[in-house]
């Protein structure tokens, strides 16, 4: 009994900064990658179905969920994960934010919401209720409600714009 | 004590830097992956499993069957009859027949895939009526049914004459917990003998238990290790014992650490659902409403195994009722077990049930005898002083209907009810509606169980504290909580103290963290310990810096005599470390006692109560059925808050859990073939249907806690449900007394099923 193997190939990607080669199979999932062959396990996975957003990371600017992303299809993109937000024991605003407001609970989600969050503050510095609402909405959070988040991350909006120049 | 309006979580930094080890996230090295062969199937008699195959695949260490097990071959908290692998039947889809451990949990899912087994097939029972037929199959030997509770209150054999009668039928559905973060377990071998278990588990000593008796092993030598959890809602109980007895079975005969993740398909078809009912009530009533008389009896399906049915019926034996007063009361509240999912503890257990239909048929006695839902249950509900229909006397301050005044009055209820039910009629395709639900819950465990719980407080010579104890964090804030009656206790900052996940090795059993216990048994443990050691530590400075005890204080992270600060926490402690003094002291506390007879079913059911309410406003649309719910006012009363933010927070979430379970949520299962296995189908609600939220709370202290605080994790999602259907009534005349909500209900006042299977659901077992 064999088990049917996939081609492997080489890729090449920079997760947080870094540059990375490896050789790996072809139907390898860019949330696997992280977690399994980088050792990463700030992206969480929850469905592998593209449902729960717990896998979200930034895929050249953009959040996607890596658990339907194919690393072999990607080849040569910058991936930002969790785990590149804070710099040392500095968090960002918006992770201060998230802990003022209490808006990690389990905190099975928080890695996913953050960077969703994170998307939609590049973006747009001053969002409305509805368009945070909307930002996260692809990802799912079974303990808070969204309240706490909704408000941490306009608080965290708050903080950017007070800070600009 | 003092309220902690705004402080950061204890265990926040991990889990916003990505940093937090869940239990997926364990990468022991020289790590093995387990995975099972499942049954497939919901009734059938195993002939024979041939795992020749699996043996020769490649990577492949180790395959075991029933017959490799040690010790017992099932566990269970009533009955110890779910297999840990099934040796004579599968009694439902998701029953494992056979685990397999191997180098990838590729090849270990490919390896489980080629075990063979030859079944008889046995019918299937589908639901609790089919299981009590009297020609129906036993799903296990004796009886298909589980559990039978009763109350009898009042004289008589019938109820007493009343000017009205009432009877409704309600029904509800499989509801799965949905914690985001899927069951995961990492188990080897102890360097002495015995085994280590780490991973996401709930309940740590009851997990401990089944594994000693399944390896066949003393209590001493299973270690079972919590890791941060990713949401539980009750729901890492059995579920997690399951895996856990796997993994460990796997790690000893390999010799190797073996990792086992279920995936969320194979977590809904394993993991236990929320108790279906179906509650038929009647009531007597005079006819301004008064209530005379209630029978109540509700049927609900246990599933494959018994699991926790026996205490969840309980509770809904025991608050069936409601917060109201009625002097004639005959409850009876069966379970049944069936081919589908096991049925256990979630959220709530066994409340949102009975407050579904109670608060439904409340509003359909106020409907009766042209009473607003305010002013039905002004007149009925509880004051001060009285008895319920176990024949306890309700401890403390009744704050019923406090609660129910209060969301009034936030929503504007008896305006907004009004103008609505005036509107019905006229045009339009979106119409409003508000409701209101009310709930009273006995706290703690009760008569159910042991109560009592410890918590371990250790000062260290720089003036840091690490904090352990029996009762876990699930993402609830148990943790923080117990932190903050610790550093409350000893003048202390929030940021000093670091809490250490649980570990069975390392702290006493403290029973499982369920029932909204958490802050009132743990923080009572934590400020049980913190006591001994400021009355420790103070005595000390007395000796040493000359006055009374009463003169010395710690606060401020200092301590002080009278107005003088003497000095910082940080140079006490070392100095009373210096002099021999111990920093270290173990807390317990123990629940004040409760009694139950269960044959009429009476008794001190639970030691004290709490009471909430809310109310609902919503929009549904008449043409599509959709609704929406745009605010829900909420008030608990909680003893006292510990943590506000905390306490919103749980409102917050208990609030939209309630929402999913009235509206969307519903784990639908054909024949004993589960038909639901992902999100893409068991719609959550997201940040776009989540309402807005006013959170309130009343505290009167409870004499009953040590910290004041009783309970609220639960309170917070029972009573969404009901005031949605009544909103839902309000706006457009019509009653749904089946949940949840969909569409289909609303519109058309049935649910439309798929029959047959749609093509990704092809393949059945994963
Ligand atoms: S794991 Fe990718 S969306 Fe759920
Ligand atoms: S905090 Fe638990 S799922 Fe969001």
């Amino acid at each position: 009994m064999t088990l049917p193997e996939s081609d492997k190939q080489p890729v090449r990607l920079r997760v947080n900064g870094e540059s990375i080669e490896r050789v790996i199979p072809a139907d390898r999932t860019l949330l696997l990658f992280l977690r399994d062959d980088l050792g990463m396990t700030g992206t969480k996975c929850g469905c592998e179905i593209g449902e729960c957003g717990a896998c979200t990371v930034l895929l050249d600017g953009n959040p996607v969920c890596s658990c339907l992303v194919l690393v072999v299809a990607v080849d040569g993109a910058d991936v930002l994960t969790v785990e590149s937000l804070a710099d040392g024991d500095n968090l960002t605003d918006l992770q201060e934010a998230f802990l003022d407001h209490d808006a990690v609970h389990c905190g099975f989600c928080t890695p996913g919401l953050l960077m969703s969050a994170e998307f939609l503050l590049q973006r747009n510095p001053e969002p409305t209720e509805l368009e945070i609402r909307t930002a996260i909405s692809g990802n799912l959070c079974r303990c808070t409600g969204y309240v706490q988040i909704v408000e941490a991350i306009q608080d965290a909006a708050a903080r950017r714009r007070a800070k600009a120049p | 004590m003092k309220l902690y309006p705004q402080h950061r979580r204890v265990d926040g930094i991990g889990k916003v830097t990505g940093k937090a080890i869940f239990g997926a996230d364990q990468m022991p090295g020289h790590l093995l992956y387990g995975a099972v062969k499942r049954a497939g199937i919901p009734h059938a008699r195993i002939v024979r499993v041939d795992t020749e195959k699996a043996r020769n695949c490649p990577g492949v260490r180790a395959v075991l069957t029933a017959k490799d097990i040690p010790g017992a071959h099932g566990f269970g908290i009533v009955v110890p009859h779910q297999r840990v692998l099934a040796d004579d039947k599968v009694r439902y889809f998701g029953d494992g027949v056979a685990a397999v451990a191997a180098e990838t949990e590729e090849q270990a899912r490919f390896a489980a895939e080629q075990i063979e087994i030859e079944y008889e097939t046995l019918p299937t029972i589908s639901s609790p009526e089919e299981a009590l037929k009297s020609d129906a199959p036993l799903v296990h030997e004796g009886s298909n049914l589980a559990v039978e509770h009763r109350v009898r209150h009042g004289e008589g054999e019938k109820p007493p004459d009343a000017a009205v009668t009432l009877e409704r039928t309600y029904r509800t559905q499989h509801a799965e917990h949905s914690y985001i973060e899927p069951e995961a377990i990492v188990a080897w071998p102890a360097e002495h003998g015995g085994i280590v278990v780490k991973g996401s588990v709930q309940n740590l000593f009851s997990t401990r238990r089944s594994l000693a008796a399944v390896l066949d092993l003393p209590l001493n030598k299973v270690q079972v290790i919590q890791t941060t959890l990713g949401g539980s809602f009750g729901g890492k109980d059995e579920a997690m014992t399951l895996l856990s007895c796997r993994a460990a079975l796997l790690a000893l005969a390999t010799g190797r650490p073996v990792k086992m993740v279920n995936s969320r398909e194979e977590s809904f078809i394993e993991s236990y659902k929320r108790h279906p009912y179906r509650l038929h009530y009647e009531l007597g009533a005079d006819k301004d409403g008064q209530l005379r008389s209630m029978q109540i009896d509700i049927l609900a399906d246990a599933g494959a195994y018994a699991s926790t049915s026996q205490f969840v019926t309980w509770r809904s034996t025991v608050q069936a009722t409601g917060p109201y007063r009625v002097p004639w009361v005959r409850t009876r509240v069966r379970a049944a077990f069936t081919n589908n999912n096991y049925t256990g503890a979630m959220r709530g257990f066994g409340s949102p049930q009975v407050n579904l239909a109670i608060e439904s048929f409340m509003d359909e006695l106020a409907e009766e005898v042209g009473k607003s839902p305010l002013e039905i249950r002004r007149l009925n509900a509880y004051r001060d002083g009285d008895v319920t229909p176990t024949g306890q006397q309700l401890p403390g301050k009744v704050t019923i209907v406090e609660a129910l005044e209060a969301v009034a009055r936030a929503s504007d209820f008896e305006r907004k009810w009004r103008e609505n039910r005036a509107r019905q009629k006229e045009a339009g395709a979106i119409k409003r509606g508000i409701g209101l639900a009310c709930s009273y819950r006995g706290v703690s465990l009760g008569a159910e169980g042991t109560d009592a719980a410890g918590t371990l407080v250790a000062i260290q010579t720089d003036g840091s504290v690490t904090i352990s104890s029996g009762i876990t964090d699930m993402g609830q804030g148990a943790q923080t909580a117990m932190s903050a009656v610790v550093a409350e206790a000893l003048g202390i900052s929030l940021s000093q103290i670091r809490f250490l996940n649980t570990d069975t090795d390392r702290v006493p059993d403290s029973g499982p963290t369920v029932a909204s216990r958490a802050t009132i048994m743990g923080g009572s443990a934590a400020y049980d310990a913190s006591i001994a050691l400021r009355k420790r530590l103070l005595e000390f400075s007395a000796r040493t810096y000359r006055g009374d005890d009463s003169d010395f204080r710690l606060e401020d992270n200092a301590l002080w005599r009278c107005d003088e600060r003497l000095m910082s926490f940080h140079e006490f402690v070392d100095k009373a470390f210096a002099s021999g003094i111990s920093l270290m002291a173990l807390g317990w506390h123990k629940a004040p006692k409760t009694t139950w007879r269960e044959e009429h079913g009476q008794g001190t059911a639970y030691f004290t109560y709490v009471y909430g309410a809310n109310a609902a406003e919503i929009e549904v649309d008449t043409q599509t059925g959709q609704v929406r719910i745009l605010d829900v006012w909420v008030c608990h009363e909680v003893g006292r808050v510990i943590s506000y933010a905390q306490a919103c927070g749980q409102v917050y979430g208990g609030v939209v859990m309630g929402m999913g379970y009235g509206l969307l949520e519903e784990y639908y299962q054909e024949q004993g073939i589960p038909r639901i296995k992902n999100f893409d189908e068991y719609t959550l609600a997201t940040a776009l249907d989540a309402p807005n939220i006013h959170a309130s709370f009343l505290e009167h202290p409870d004499a009953l806690s040590p910290i004041g605080a009783k309970s609220l994790g639960e309170p917070a999602t029972e009573i969404c449900a009901p005031a949605v259907l009544n909103a839902i009534f309000n706006a457009t005349g019509r009653r749904i007394r089946e949940l949840p909500a969909s569409l289909e209900r609303v519109l058309l006042g049935r649910q439309l099923r798929r029959h047959g299977i749609r093509t990704s659901l092809a393949k059945e077992a994963p």
